[in-house]
C-alpha cells in the first residue's frame, strides 16, 4: 500500500480517528466501572432504591 | 417486547446486556471489512491520489455528526412532549459521541484540505456550519454539566437541541445555497451518485462500521447514565435518611 506524497496527512487523519475512537471507548468503559463500583458500595452499605425495596418480600 | 417497554430503564438495562456483546462483535467485523476495503482494495483517485483514503473516515464522521444531532432532536421531543423516561438519557449520552465524530469530521477534512485545496481551513458555508454544530455540541455538554438536576437540565438542553436542529438543513444544503469551496453533494443526490463504484463500496462499508460503532457506544453510554441516576437517587435517599 503506497500512500504517495501526502502520506503524513493520511496517517494523521487515521491516527486521529483511532485516538478519538479509543478515547470514547476508554471513557465509556471507565465510567461503567466507576458507576458499578459506586452502586456496589451503596448497596453494601444497605441503601436501596424505593422501587427495589418494594420488590423485596415483606 | 414492544418498543414502548424500552421506556422502562430496568428493561433497557437488560436489553443492553443482551445486545452489547453482539453489537461489539458486529462492529469489529464491520471495521475489519471496511478498513480492508478502504486501505487495500479501493484504488487511488485519478485526481486526489491516495488522499481519497481520508474520505473513508471523513464522510462517515460527517454523516454521524449530523445523524447524532437528528437523534438528539427526536429525543428532545420525547423529553418535552412525552416526558419519556429515557429520552434525555439518550440525548445527554449522544452529545459527547456526536461532538467526537464532528471533531473528527473537521480534523480529517482539514487534513484532506491542505494537500487538495492548499489550505487547512476556509470560512465557507459548509465548513462554518459544521463548526457551528461542533460548538453547539460543546455548549450542550456544558449545559448538562452546569445544572445538577438531570430533569431540569434535560428540558433546557432539549430546547437548545431543537433550536440547533435548524442548522442541519443549513449544513446539508449549504453547498447548494452558497458558492462554496466544499464540493456539492456527490453520494446522495438526484440523478444518482457521482462517485465510482470502486470508491463508493468501501465508503458504504466504512459508513456501516462507523454507524455500528455509534450504536454500540450510545447504548453503552446510556447504560452508564441510567446507573449514574440510580446511584444519585440512592445517595439522596441515604442523605435524607441520615438527615431525618
Amino acid at each position: 500500500m503506497s500512500l504517495g506524497p501526502h502520506a503524513a496527512f493520511i496517517l494523521a487523519a487515521y491516527g486521529a480517528a483511532v485516538a478519538v475512537v479509543a478515547g470514547l471507548i476508554a471513557w465509556i468503559w471507565l465510567d461503567f466501572r466507576a458507576q458499578k463500583r459506586l452502586l456496589g458500595h451503596l448497596e453494601a452499605s444497605g441503601v436501596t432504591r424505593r422501587s427495589a425495596a418494594l420488590k423485596e418480600p415483606a | 417486547m414492544a418498543l414502548v417497554d424500552l421506556a422502562n430503564p430496568t428493561r433497557f438495562l437488560a436489553l443492553a446486556e443482551r445486545v452489547l456483546p453482539w453489537l461489539i462483535a458486529a462492529t469489529i467485523f464491520a471495521f475489519a471489512v471496511g478498513l480492508g476495503q478502504a486501505l487495500f482494495i479501493a484504488p487511488d483517485d485519478y485526481q486526489q491520489g491516495a488522499t481519497v483514503k481520508i474520505m473513508f473516515v471523513h464522510v462517515p464522521s460527517a454523516w454521524l455528526g449530523m445523524f447524532c444531532w437528528a437523534l438528539m432532536s427526536v429525543a428532545a421531543l420525547g423529553t418535552l412532549v412525552w416526558r419519556h423516561p429515557l429520552a434525555d438519557v439518550a440525548a445527554k449520552t449522544a452529545a459527547p459521541i456526536g461532538a467526537a465524530f464532528t471533531f473528527l469530521c473537521l480534523f480529517t477534512g482539514s487534513m484532506w484540505g491542505r494537500p487538495m485545496w492548499g489550505t487547512y481551513w476556509v470560512w465557507d458555508a459548509r465548513l462554518t456550519s459544521v463548526l457551528v454544530m461542533f460548538i453547539m455540541y460543546l455548549g450542550l455538554i456544558a449545559l448538562w454539566r452546569s445544572v445538577e438536576d438531570p430533569a431540569r437540565a434535560g428540558r433546557a438542553a432539549a430546547i437548545l437541541t431543537l433550536v440547533g436542529a435548524i442548522n442541519l438543513p443549513v449544513i446539508k444544503f449549504s453547498v447548494d445555497w452558497w458558492n462554496t469551496l466544499h464540493q456539492p453533494a456527490s453520494v446522495f443526490r438526484l440523478g444518482g451518485s457521482t462517485i465510482d463504484r470502486s470508491i463508493l463500496v468501501p465508503l458504504f462499508a466504512m459508513a456501516i462500521a462507523f454507524t455500528l460503532l455509534f450504536v454500540t457506544l450510545h447504548i453503552a453510554a446510556m447504560r452508564n447514565e441510567i446507573l449514574r441516576r440510580r446511584a444519585r437517587t440512592m445517595l439522596m435517599l441515604q442523605a435524607s435518611a441520615q438527615g431525618g
